[in-house]
């Protein structure tokens, strides 16, 4: 207990606490304690969290990178690109006669692929769930760690080596896999159709196959751990939000990631042994198939029987962070804890039923679709109750307006703004005009792709002191807030707009039509925010690492006076959170302004007469 | 160079970047950080509050500039009928959303302005409350009940199942990387099966089965063809793939559907207004009321270049993006003249070649078309007039088999329309020659030509012709048609004439 000056230990804990023998066993402090232990090969969630988080920005940026190029070719095409030539090489084609260099169309539609695969599964499951899921599943129920630390360190690992299988595919003479991240069959079966569908394709399924792994180590951990390692008096009425979030986002991992890779194994087999799963009466290449019987509709339910629960997989997580960051800024308990925990629920039960709305105009048989159409619009209730309840928990508040606080107000305003224009896409009339435009690219980017980046700042300035025990600085934040901000609505708010004008997505040119081609001034006006909101996110990294080392460091332990159990363990936690016993919870997790107390912890035993739920 | 300063350049914003940050947070330590952190709370909400109305009325204003590009406003008006109901269910749902939209905006950037941190505030304790929750529940509960009860109403209607007794028009539309064939069924109104199997790109890019016989008079567009479709018919678009997926997109007509390798697709719609109306519609726009041309401002003007366009929607490969085709709707007039005006693919293309599943067969409009092209064949060579030219007569569809004198089975159309013909113009008497290409022996061919004849005499007497009417001569290589040289010219030369030599 030598530490126990440093991580000072907690009096409530220390008197009331519940012991589980944690210092009985031989692991304490000195547990991994070498670098290559303790950094690289951790089992301690925390370092897991870091590494998820770490890799995931990384990769965002990268992701981030290529939609700058593309959105460069489709605001300026007229424009020469040459100058990125020596890091693209001959994926930049030189006119010889005018000197202009531009982007190649197979190179557009990999980057187009390459950035829809990384942002969803490398930065908004991985980044955004494997880091705010290990860090604060322990934390907030009152574990020492993960029910298996072991499996929890292989799902990073199977993580990094998806990242590293999916890297080098950009680097094939053949290029990435082009097909888009739906990856659909025949197209992404058959290496005759596009030159990104021969090892770019195998490598993808490769590394998606690892993900997938990882996802599944990660999920089951996450379940077991909120089932089983709950403290003394956590009762599941009384997690707080993030927690619901995680739980249920890893049981849906868990039921909807095995029925991709076996979608994944099938096109696995189609393209490698001959099967005709997804193929039927095909003439390419000047050949005809000898592949018949398959249906490349049937990829496609396999594909979106995860693909829709995954994008809750994405903004659960966001979802739960924000409900914890507001009410504890807001210095409110939030609105309806119940009603949000039922919605959670309601929206993790629905997502597995909804799939076919991305089908309506795939050939499918239009009377199914009624079902579909009913189940989707279905979720708008749930979803409708959490923004009432958001705002309600602002009205009658005492608002902090820092960084974190003003990340979960913009998540409310992106996540309103995306989730309304899923009302139009969900019903399938409306659809059968809006499907594949920029309606729907407006659409999604708002709702499951910024909104869940506002959600993942919100946790990161949030938690930052708890992760590197020194506060971001706030003044970079703001500025990489209102970037975001103004940026990203400038960037989607006239897709929608595109969309109306019926210009359909995953287009290289707008030129070829009559119709789609009126646009040129708001394509580059999507363009230039897109850099500049590129160029904001730096700001971000720059001050996440900066702050790392120099950030102003952090004095107590609860620097925002919040309720749940992380800003109980010391400034830094040790590996095992509690020095001495573990926390005993005695309330829900939102006690705040009740009573002339402006916040009551969790483990704050109650005072007589007290009712300690909501 | 040029790396490495700017490399210098993204170094120096960095260290500015984090100056900025450095300085604030020096300034907060001498204002006491907790005064530092309410008055920031107190410019952000302002901020927020400023941002919310800023956004808000961005947002309508550009929509209003939009308007006229947009579908469903202004002049871009559904060209199908079907549209007209999803432009309007596109509307109510853009009303109701939007309502939802504006309040929630408001309260929550209110909110952020009205409860900012401020000293002595205290916030509430409000947790929940039953009938609040329970009228935001039910009030999108009811929402949704009607927007998606009017979706469904209109997403089956406009998937009806089509009977025989419905008059429509089915067309088919086959995508490939990357174009898009169009074929239309002809007169019979049916269009003839197909079989990826049967693709041959030099002749049978489709893989039309010929065998079909539905599939004879089909008509297969040119790459870049205009598509016609009548205005107020009812069409159904049959749609399939060759290669990978497509989607069969007609923004102005609101189609839209998949084209899947191995499973057909269709969609049904019947377009009102022809490709002139929406012109019309256009102009009175001063959006359209430009030059097409930015650098020919005397050209035409953006209306009068309209077209309809057919775009692929799903993504196809490296092409996607160029799958253009116009579409034209014309009168159902124009369109009867149009489609008259086609010609088949089999019948132009595939006839007579080695393609042809029907060599050994002629159907009944072959078999007319050559009894009226003798008749009148026959009609001039017996007129007063009469030349020397006109009195001899080709009997193009008489043929024998390969190397030998006897008659080939088809030749019997010919033969006995010349019967029929011989029969009502009762005093003629003709001469049958027959004649070889230079190939081969000359004496063999005199006798060759000569047996041909004979058969083709026999033929006929044996169909009641009196014997004295007919005179058979073998001509051999003697008196070719064209230059041997070539095999073109070696067929014409192989051939069977009938001259008059008297009425």
């Amino acid at each position: 207990m030598a530490n126990l000056a440093v991580h000072e230990e907690d009096v409530l804990i220390k008197e009331q606490g519940y012991d589980d023998h944690f210092h009985d066993h031989h692991h304490g402090d000195n547990y991994q304690s070498g670098f290559l232990m303790h950094y690289v090969f951790s089992m301690d969630h925390k370092i897991i969290a870091r590494q998820f988080l770490i890799t995931g920005m990384i990769w965002a940026i990268i992701g981030a990178a290529m939609s700058v190029v593309f959105r460069m070719q489709l605001g300026f095409p007229e424009e020469s690109l040459t100058w990125i030539k020596p890091f693209l090489g001959k994926w930049i084609v030189v006119d010889p006669a005018t000197g202009v260099g531009k982007l190649s169309p197979e190179f557009y539609y990999a980057l187009v692929t390459m950035h829809g695969t990384i942002l969803v599964f490398f930065v908004l499951t991985a980044g955004l769930s494997g880091t705010f899921s290990n860090l604060l599943i322990p934390l907030q129920i009152g574990a020492r760690d993960m029910a298996s630390p072991f499996l929890n360190m292989l799902s990073y690992w199977f993580f990094f080596l998806a990242g590293i299988v999916m890297f080098y595919s950009l680097f094939l003479s053949t290029g990435p896999f082009s097909g888009g991240w739906v990856a659909y069959p025949p197209l992404s079966a058959l290496p005759q159709a596009s030159s990104g569908s021969g090892a770019g394709m195998t490598l993808w399924l490769v590394s998606l196959t690892l993900f997938v792994v990882s996802v599944l180590l990660g999920g089951i951990n996450y379940i077991t751990t909120v089932l089983n390692l709950r403290t003394k008096g956590m009762s599941m009425w009384r997690l707080p939000l993030p927690i619901w979030a995680f739980f249920v986002t890893a049981i849906l991992g868990l039921l909807s990631f095995p029925v991709l890779v076996s979608g994944f194994f099938m096109l696995i087999c189609d393209r490698s042994l001959g099967t005709s799963f997804f193929l039927s009466d095909i003439f390419i290449a000047g050949q005809a198939l000898d592949r018949v019987g398959g249906s490349p509709i049937l990829y496609q339910h396999l594909f979106w029987f995860l693909g829709h629960p995954e994008v809750y997989i994405i903004i659960l997580p966001a979802m739960g962070i924000v409900s914890e960051v507001m009410s504890v800024h807001a210095r409110k308990p939030i609105f309806g804890y119940r009603a949000m925990v039922y919605s959670i629920m309601a929206i993790g039960f629905l997502s597995f039923i909804v799939w076919a709305h991305h089908m309506f105009m795939a050939g499918v048989n239009p009377f199914l679709s009624n079902f579909f159409v009913v189940f989707t619009l279905i979720i708008a209730v749930p979803s409708a109750v959490k923004v009432f309840n958001w705002i309600t928990t602002l009205y009658g508040g005492n608002l902090r307006l820092n960084t974190p606080m003003l990340f979960a107000i913009g998540f409310v305003s992106l996540f309103i703004s995306g989730g309304l224009t899923g009302i139009f896409l969900g019903n399938s009339a409306i659809d059968i005009q809006m499907h594949d435009t920029y309606f729907v690219v407006a659409h999604f980017h708002i709702v499951m792709g910024v909104a869940a980046f506002f959600g993942m700042f919100a946790g990161i300035y949030h938690w930052f002191p708890k992760m590197y025990g020194r506060f971001m600085n706030e003044t970079l934040g703001k500025i990489h807030f209102w970037g975001t901000l103004i940026g990203a609505y400038a960037i989607f708010w006239p897709m929608h707009y595109l969309g109306m004008a019926g210009v359909p997505r995953r287009y290289y040119s707008f030129d070829t039509f009559d119709a789609f081609r009126h646009f040129t001034e708001m394509n580059k006006f999507i363009t230039v925010f897109a850099i500049i909101t590129f160029a904001v996110q730096l700001v971000f990294v720059i001050n996440f690492f900066y702050s790392i080392w120099y950030g102003k460091k952090l004095k107590v332990k609860n620097p925002w006076g919040a309720t749940t159990l992380e800003w109980t363990t010391g400034i830094e936690p040790i590996h095992g959170n509690w020095p001495g016993k573990l926390p005993v919870v005695h309330r829900w997790a939102y006690d705040y302004n009740k009573d002339e107390r402006e916040f009551v912890p969790q483990h704050v035993p109650l005072k007589e007469g007290e009712i300690g739920d909501h | 160079m040029t790396y490495l300063i700017a490399f210098l350049i993204i170094f120096l914003l960095a260290v500015i970047i984090i100056q900025i940050g450095k300085v604030t947070e020096l300034a907060a330590k001498i204002r006491g950080e907790e005064e530092v952190a309410r008055q920031s709370s107190q410019q952000q909400g302002l901020w927020l509050l400023i941002f919310g109305i800023v956004f808000l009325i961005g947002c309508f204003w550009s929509a209003y500039y939009y308007r006229n590009y947009m579908f469903g406003y202004g002049p871009l008006t559904s060209a199908s009928e079907h549209g007209a109901d999803l432009d309007y269910i596109f509307n109510i749902t853009l009303v109701f959303t939007g309502i939802v939209f504006v309040i929630t905006h408001i309260l929550l950037f209110w909110y952020s302005y009205k409860y900012r941190e401020q000293q002595g505030q205290k916030a509430l304790f409000f947790a929940h409350d039953t009938k609040l929750e329970y009228i935001w529940t039910a009030v999108p509960a009811v929402v949704m009940t009607l927007l998606v009860s009017q979706g469904l109403v209109t997403w089956n209607s406009i998937f009806p199942t089509l009977t025989e007794e419905d008059k429509y028009l089915e067309i088919e539309a086959t995508g490939y990387q990357f174009a898009w064939d169009i074929r239309y069924p002809g007169a019979d109104g049916k269009l003839g099966n197909k079989d990826f199997r049967l693709i041959d790109p030099a002749t049978n890019s489709l893989g039309v089965d010929w065998t079909d016989e539905y599939s004879v008079d089909d008509v297969i567009l040119g790459g870049t063809d205009k598509i016609v479709l009548p205005k107020d018919s009812t069409i159904k678009v049959r749609i399939t793939a060759k290669d990978v997926l497509h989607n069969f997109y007609l923004p102005h007509f609101r189609v839209k559907m998949d084209a899947v390798p191995g499973l057909p697709t269709s969609f049904i719609f019947k377009p009102i207004m022809t490709t002139e109306e929406f012109r019309q519609q256009l102009r009175a726009y001063p959006e359209w009321q430009v030059p097409a041309d930015p650098n020919d401002p005397e050209g035409k003007q953006r209306w009068e270049t309209f077209e309809y366009e057919l775009a692929c929607a799903e993504l196809c490969g490296k092409g996607h993006y160029s799958m253009r085709r116009v579409i034209e709707v014309v009168s159902r007039e124009e369109y009867e003249t149009w489609i008259a005006g086609q010609k088949s693919f089999y019948l132009e293309n595939i006839r007579g070649t080695a393609a042809d599943p029907h060599k050994d067969k002629l159907f009944s409009n072959e078999i007319k078309l050559r009894a009226r092209e003798l008749k009148s064949a026959m009609e001039a060579a017996l007129k007063e007039t009469a030349t020397d030219a006109d009195k001899t007569i080709q009997l193009k569809h008489v043929f024998y088999k390969t190397g030998s004198d006897e008659l080939s089975d088809l030749s019997k159309y010919e033969l006995d329309n010349l019967a029929d013909l011989m029969q009502k113009n009762a005093g003629v008497r003709v001469e049958l020659g027959g004649h070889t290409d230079n190939t081969g022996d000359p004496a063999a061919n005199l006798t060759l030509s000569q047996k041909r004849a004979d058969n083709v005499r026999a033929y006929l007497i044996n169909k009641g012709i009196d014997a004295a009417r007919l005179v058979s001569k073998g001509y051999g290589q003697d008196k070719p048609l064209e230059s041997n040289d070539t095999e073109e010219g070696r067929q014409k030369n192989r051939r069977t004439e009938l001259r008059i030599i008297s009425k």
